[in-house]
């Protein structure tokens, strides 16, 4: 509903301001003289005007006008110190039917809150930001403003702004105009009426382009400030005008309102249950075994540990998560520990992985390790140690030399990388090699009755669980376990009946 | 559609899981190792559901996102890790004085500093105690599993809405890194449309939020609201998991990584005849002063230890909660390290020797 206010008061406003405490509730509570009541007055007019008032939030900044929810009947919340913009942006996502007013002083926007300002401006925030720029702080007593005018006195700068220590007064319409996203910004001033007759058209433009939902818009208003300032009414007008103009110049940087569509209204969250299901519960795959089913060899007495270790891009880290696959599709308890950070940037990478059927105390591996999966060297220095006597060692032997362990050890080598390059014909697939002669070592070795049976399936649920979304991948590392197993048991064959 | 609930998902994951599930709208963060997860997690997964997902240009813009979302009356979140969350003080501030709920992730790490991205938890003062300005607390879960950083994530969104103010879940690098099979919980149903939302009318009046309450009665009276309300959740809400702890004499307490630890140390020590229970914690605060309390006159406990990844933060609340009426030992290791159960065991076996002495 738009309304044209003539005289007396918007409906905007409060009748009577009885959110302010004490017997005064007519007037604000600003000092006379005070540009913040006329500006609260246009923009009241602006929401009035454009027929937002239900659904307008203002954000009220630290500073004088932490109390505009006294006067304005619309939704309202006071912010924390320079936020008010990161606040609006979290309004204006979460409810985009809202309209968002920050109104914020040179102090909440200029210096403590200024990356918060820029930012939204650079996003193209649907929001209107109104500045109120009077060259001081005024809620603290008439401190230096980031936009107090060289030479200028302050209480923290009684000798004047001195430019070569305090720096020159931040330009903020000249700084957001370098930006791509904004739609209008203009400076306005608040002296003689002809000045306010502008600031008015500047402030119901940038509420009109508020309400179409046109992006960004930003209105510096200079603004008298007398009794900080020390002046008489006269001498304030004449300080903006004269002085404050000179350097913050009046007019239009940028408007963009008219070339600007409305921005479509985003569609709404997606609430259904069975939505929420579809994207976060995986689909059920004709693989795994019944809740009850339960591995009876007698090496899953006793938790296992595993730890793999190589280098990034060795599909260290997945040759694990397909290991915990497994062991989460045959009921175990299983964690998996990677190696994180700088030690991965370092272009090493590690992994710890615990199976057993009770509860896992912690998943990391620095001692009695029962399997180690070295895929570099490196990797295997560092780790040889933490493998437990009888351990088993697996490494790929076409990138390293049979290792030299003491023979309480098991030690296999597979041509890893080798067969995943020249048969697989993909060498990222070496991981799936290994599991593959990885599934000969235990299948033979370890397991006994059908879990034999059952730990082939085991593998292959493994990969096709694992990369479910990618047919693929699947394809081609079912293959290089096939492979890798392929070759793993024509060298267990020929150890048997050596020729 | 036929669907799976059981997963394997790193910790970081699954809170993320949770949060969508519990119905949560929007997420606001900001890259931090390793927390980082987290807002991968909610960068794939948000906008998929039209959920808003923002990664904001500082830690100190995305918790001041959140408190935007919440006023709405929406359910939103953010994640961090101890440096990150020392710079959201502020706002976590605000939020318990505006009294909104919000739910906040510390993936702890080493510290003071920039320190590194090892596990930790000395976080434990600035959450539990109020990191920011005013007297004010915070609902804090440690999870200890990936299951229970579903869960608890779940669940804070509820028990932050029931009372109104910030919760944190608390875990530490290796809880967020790692990764475990877990079961994921029915999505619920949303029913969130708080009648104190910003802009609601209520008599004429369209609500505000603010925190400003220039009569000092006024303010007296709003802390003496808050701090009536955290006497209420210490007295109904304390959760803890107790492990064999009656006949213990001599019960470690521990949360997060360090309690998986203490639990391998307790079984390794009972195997050696010892007889050691733990008490892990499955909210700070709350704190489970119940569970300790039940110690003292059992008639076994003799001593207690506080296992942490810290100079001695919780062992405080522990000395507190029974009075010092126990002698209370601290193992600890900083700098990302995590002790290990043998170095527990041989702690808890001097310790006995001395009791014996």
């Amino acid at each position: 509903m738009s309304e044209t206010v003539k005289f007396g008061k918007s409906s905007v406003f409060f009748d009577t301001f009885e959110r302010r405490p004490g017997p005064i509730r007519k007037n604000m509570h600003y000092c006379p003289g005070c540009g913040h009541g006329i500006l609260h007055k246009l923009i009241a007019e602006a929401i009035g005007h454009c027929g937002i008032q239900k659904d307008t939030v203002l954000i009220a900044p630290v500073g004088c006008a932490v109390f505009a929810y006294y006067y304005f009947n619309c939704g309202s919340i006071s912010v924390a110190h320079g936020r008010a913009p990161a606040v609006g942006t979290g309004v204006s996502r979460a409810n985009p039917k809202s309209f968002v007013i920050s109104y914020q002083g040179d102090g909440d926007l200029g210096a403590i809150g200024f990356n918060e300002f820029i930012q939204a401006a650079n996003r193209g925030e649907k929001m209107t930001v109104f500045f109120v720029n009077n060259a001081n702080y005024g809620m603290t007593g008439g401190q230096m403003a980031p936009t107090t005018l060289p030479g200028q006195k302050t209480m923290t700068s009684p000798y004047g702004r001195n430019t070569a220590t305090d720096g020159f007064p931040l330009k903020v319409c000249e700084l957001a105009n370098a930006l791509e996203a904004p739609v209008y910004i203009e400076r306005v001033a608040l002296t003689t009426t002809p000045r306010i007759r502008d600031a008015r058209k500047a402030v119901f433009k940038a509420v009109e382009n508020l309400r179409d939902r046109k992006g960004f818009s930003l209105v510096e208003v200079l603004s008298p400030c007398p009794v900080n300032l020390k002046m008489s009414a006269q001498e304030i007008n004449a300080f903006i005008e004269e002085r404050m103009e000179k350097y913050f110049p009046l007019g239009c940087f940028r408007d963009r309102s008219s070339e600007t569509f409305p921005a479509p209204m985003p569609p709404p969250p997606v609430r259904d249950p069975e939505k929420v299901k579809e994207l976060l519960f995986p689909r059920k795959l004709n693989i795994g075994v019944p809740k009850t089913f339960r591995n009876e060899s007698k090496i899953f007495n006793y938790e296992r540990r595993i730890k793999i270790g190589g280098f990034g891009g060795q599909g260290i880290l997945s040759l694990g998560i397909m290991l915990a696959n497994m062991a989460k599709l045959r009921n175990f308890n299983v964690t998996w520990m990677p190696s994180y950070g700088p030690e991965q940037r370092g272009g090493s990478a590690s992994c710890s992985i615990i199976l057993s059927h009770s509860k896992i105390p912690s998943p990391l591996i620095d001692r009695d390790c029962n399997l180690l999966i070295a895929m570099t060297q490196t990797a295997l220095e560092k780790y040889i140690h933490e493998l437990k006597p009888n351990g088993v060692l697996l490494y790929d032997s076409s990138t390293m030399k049979r290792p030299d362990v003491t023979p309480d050890k098991k030690v296999l080598g597979i041509d890893a990388l080798d067969i995943a390059t020249n048969r697989v014909g993909n060498p990222k697939c070496a991981n799936s090699v290994i599991l593959g002669a990885l599934s000969v070592i235990l299948i033979d070795h370890y397991l006994e009755g059908e879990d034999k049976l059952d730990f082939d399936r085991a593998f292959e649920e493994a990969i096709i669980d694992g990369f479910s979304s990618k047919p693929e991948v699947i394809k081609q590392n079912l293959y290089a376990f096939y492979e890798g197993k392929k070759v793993a048991l024509e060298r267990d064959k020929a150890k048997d009946n050596p020729a | 559609m036929e669907y799976n609930n059981r997963l394997l998902l790193k910790g970081n994951e699954a809170l993320v899981y949770g949060a969508l599930l519990a119905g949560c709208d929007c997420f606001f963060g900001y890259p931090i190792t390793p927390a980082s997860e987290i807002a991968h997690s909610a960068a794939a997964l948000f906008p998929k559901l039209n959920r808003v997902f923002i990664q904001a240009e500082s830690e100190i813009a995305a918790i001041n996102m959140v408190i935007g979302a919440v006023a709405e009356g929406r359910r939103a979140m953010t994640a961090s890790s101890g440096l990150g969350i020392s710079l959201k003080q502020e706002e976590v501030s605000y939020l318990a004085a505006y009294e909104m709920p919000a739910v906040i992730a510390d993936i702890t790490r080493g510290g003071p500093g920039l320190g590194n991205i090892g596990p930790e938890q000395a976080d434990y003062f600035q959450l539990v105690k109020g990191g920011g300005h005013g007297s004010y607390k915070c609902l804090v879960f440690t999870p200890n599993s990936v299951q229970e950083m579903c869960d608890m994530a779940y669940d804070s969104f509820r028990m932050a809405e029931k009372y109104r103010m910030p919760a944190y879940i608390m875990a530490d690098g290796v809880i967020g890194q790692m990764m475990e099979s877990l079961t994921l919980p029915e999505p619920a149903a949303y029913d969130y449309d708080p009648e104190w939302k910003m802009g609601r009318i209520v008599d004429g009046k369209a609500n505000i939020i603010t925190s400003i309450y220039l009569e000092h009665d006024d303010l007296e009276e709003l802390n003496r609201r808050l701090q009536a309300k955290y006497r209420l959740i210490e007295e109904t809400e304390q959760r803890a998991e107790e492990f064999m702890t009656d006949d213990a004499e001599i019960v470690l307490v521990a949360y997060g990584i360090s309690s998986r630890v203490a639990a391998g140390a307790v079984a390794m020590l009972r195997e050696e005849g010892i007889r050691a229970g733990l008490v892990r914690p499955k909210m700070v605060f709350p704190f489970p002063k119940n569970a300790l309390r039940k110690l003292l006159n059992n008639g076994h406990a003799r001593a207690l230890v506080s296992v942490e990844l810290s100079a001695g933060q919780m062992i405080e609340d522990i000395r507190l909660a029974i009075d010092c009426r126990l002698p209370v030992h601290l193992c600890n290791r900083m700098g990302g390290n995590i002790p290990s159960c043998g170095d527990i065991c041989d702690m808890v076996k001097a310790i006995r020797k001395e009791i014996k002495q």
